[in-house]
């Protein structure tokens, strides 16, 4: 298992609060809440090791499309970056309700 | 011969009588409050062929139901202990056993030892061997009390770290040094007592072979267990929260518990 | 939040826990205990490399059942294989706790258990095992003043100290899918050999622990659909017909009685114990 963080600059607050998707399966969970300060903070913890850069790449197009100031968990069970991105989007959209 | 048999004979005093042959019951007393005990053993002459070897399958689960259920309605104001002698090397594992329901005699089992804890009976476990997996959950693991022997032949757990390698996909040297980590996977029966639901461990006993000394040492202490269960006031398993060990052990147990009492009404 | 589903034609096996447990309860209803965001999550998991989930894969749902309080349990099965854990199963066990605390007090809260679950999670062995234990308890104790009801849907079924625990529910209800067995079929080829069970022989499985073989066999109350709707309503039909005249788990007279008839018999397989158990009289 593999711990990794990421931090981006942020300035619009995130809405609300969201919680999707399910450890287990090629599926991950990500929780979403409003980041303290002007910043987004993510910690990802994973199963598969060694996709560091992979992680970043995803992390890095998500946060340039989403001027976010949010705190972002995701509990990863080998998800594909395509389901990564995928449930990043759900959990914005869910934050809006 | 099985543990089970040594110590529910040398407790027991008395012949068991009834079926099947892997269910040894028999009415005795402790320290002269009256007392049943109950033990699963090997029968080589098993109806169910995959359930010879001392495994709690379907006939001893509908059986040990049913002594238990007999004791209940039997009693009427003093309500007699039941021991539980536990040496069981798990849940048989076989087609037939699947079919027939074996999840359901299991259940019986629990549901008869629950409900004779319910009832006011003091129900206590002494685990001399094994205490596998559903095997104990259906005898043992209902008691108010539940004792062991300090001895290297006495295991909880919930299944056989060759088995349990398999499924994890990890070698038994990988879950050895998990268990350092996390002492509920580990095997030794010291490391279960850390957990805290143990009310004793009793040790400078030959669990393999005692001697009369030795006998009369966990008689001693069943008698101890019985009287403090039928005297705490509780006819619930809320005791084994109440150990040091359990509130440093199982500290996330009594947290969610705290959570949920806390959150339960809006 | 959970976003509103379509009520029919959801197929339930199709959820996560978290969307069963709100469809079953009457809409507008479902309120979470100890929710995701309290991230209330196993301690033992990191530490041997294993990825937590912030619930521990159990949800606790309170709401109603055509307007009566009610707590689903629900556990979700994709996670660790729905092996129940210290937090999940103190979650399972503390809501059961509670349920019968209020019982006492003569305020009635209707108990549903779904269960997707491979038994206790090895990872944590004898906590899972003190806490299955605990479930028990709770459960035996809770029956005497309402009916607990277990569902046992699928994909992953039912399995090992919970299976026991489902053998102690008032009412279970099953679907075709669902499977509901002490060992699972590949631990016991893997213990007993292929010839004692072809685990990969899915006829086989399913025709000696599936949902339809269960009901036929009177080791389960309803089969249905897999379908919201369907599970739902069978759910409250489960607690409309009040508490069992005698428990299951109770009958012990019946089935050493059913277990006894199987000395004579040289072939026994799920269509020939079908047949044997249909009309015995007794139960319910």
């Amino acid at each position: 298992m593999e711990t990794l963080t990421f931090d981006y600059p942020a300035s619009r607050p995130v809405p609300g609060r969201a919680h999707v998707g399910v450890v287990g399966s090629s599926d991950l969970e990500v929780l979403l809440e409003p980041s303290p300060d002007d910043r987004a903070h993510v910690r990802v913890r994973t199963s598969a090791e060694g996709f560091g850069e992979v992680w970043e790449a995803v992390l890095d197009r998500f946060f340039a499309r989403n001027d976010l100031a949010a705190t972002v968990e995701i509990n990863d069970s080998g998800a594909t970056p395509g389901t990564v991105a995928l449930r990043l989007a759900q959990a914005v959209e869910e934050s809006w309700w | 011969m099985s543990r089970g048999r040594v110590w529910f004979e040398a407790l027991a005093g008395a012949i068991p009588d009834g079926e099947p042959a892997s269910v040894l019951c028999a009415d005795g007393t402790v320290r002269g409050g009256s007392a049943r005990f109950l033990a699963v053993v090997p029968d080589p002459e098993a109806t169910f062929p995959r359930a010879r070897n001392g495994e709690l399958g379907l006939e001893e689960g509908w059986a040990l139901a049913r002594r238990v259920r007999q004791a209940v309605a039997e009693d009427d104001g003093e309500q007699r202990a039941l021991v539980a002698v536990v040496d069981v090397p798990g849940q048989p594992y076989g087609y037939r056993e699947e079919l027939l329901g074996v999840h359901l005699a299991l259940a019986a089992a629990v549901d008869a030892y629950a409900t004779a804890r319910l009832a006011g009976h003091p129900v206590v476990a002494l685990v001399v061997g094994q205490a596998i997996s559903g095997a104990f959950l259906a005898h043992g693991m209902q008691a108010d009390r539940i004792l062991a022997l300090y001895d290297s032949g006495v295991a909880v757990q919930v299944m056989s770290k060759r088995s349990t390698a398999r499924v994890t996909r990890r070698s038994v040297e990988e879950l050895d040094e998990i268990a350092k980590e996390v002492p509920a996977t580990a095997y030794d029966i010291a490391s279960f007592a850390r957990l805290g639901a143990l009310h004793r461990l009793i040790d400078g006993i030959d669990a393999a072979e005692p001697d009369a000394e030795d006998v009369e040492m966990v008689r001693d202490a069943l008698a101890e267990a019985i009287y403090s269960a039928r005297h705490d006031g509780s006819t619930d398993l809320s005791g084994r929260f109440a150990s040091p060990e359990a509130r440093q052990h199982r500290d996330a147990s009594l947290q969610v518990r705290k959570r949920l009492a806390e959150e339960w009404s809006r | 939040m959970v976003t509103a589903l379509a009520r029919t034609g959801t197929r339930f096996t199709e959820l996560s826990a978290r969307e069963r447990a709100s469809a079953l309860l009457d809409l507008g209803t479902f309120r979470e205990l100890i929710g995701p965001f309290e991230r209330l999550e196993s301690p033992h998991l990191q530490p041997q490399g294993v990825v937590p989930a912030c619930d521990d894969g159990v949800v606790v749902a309170r709401g109603d059942l055509d307007g009566q309080e009610a707590v689903v349990l629900a556990v979700e099965g994709l996670f660790q294989g729905g092996g129940i854990g210290e937090v999940s199963g103190a979650k399972m066990a503390g809501a059961l706790e509670l349920t019968l605390r209020d019982a006492e007090r003569g305020r009635i809260v209707r108990p549903v258990l779904l269960l997707e679950t491979g038994g206790i999670r090895l990872q944590e062995a004898n906590l899972g095992l003190l806490s299955v234990a605990e479930i028990h308890a709770a459960m035996v104790a809770l029956r005497s003043h309402v009916p607990v009801v277990g569902v046992v849907a699928g994909m992953v079924g039912c399995f090992g100290g919970m299976a026991i625990a489902a053998g102690l529910c008032s009412y279970v209800v099953m679907t075709r899918e669902g499977r509901l067995g002490l060992n699972g079929p590949q631990v016991i080829e893997q213990e007993a050999g292929v010839a004692e069970l072809d685990s990969e022989d899915r006829p086989l499985v399913w025709e000696t622990i599936g949902g339809q073989q269960r009901a036929a066999t009177g080791m389960a109350d309803a089969l249905v659909e897999d379908d919201v709707t369907a599970i739902a309503g069978a759910v409250r039909s489960a607690f409309d017909a009040g508490p069992p005249a005698e428990h299951r788990s109770a009958q012990v007279e019946r089935y050493e009685a059913r277990l006894a008839q199987i000395d004579t018999l040289d072939q026994l397989d799920g269509p020939a114990l079908r047949a044997l158990w249909r009309d015995d009289g007794g139960g319910r």
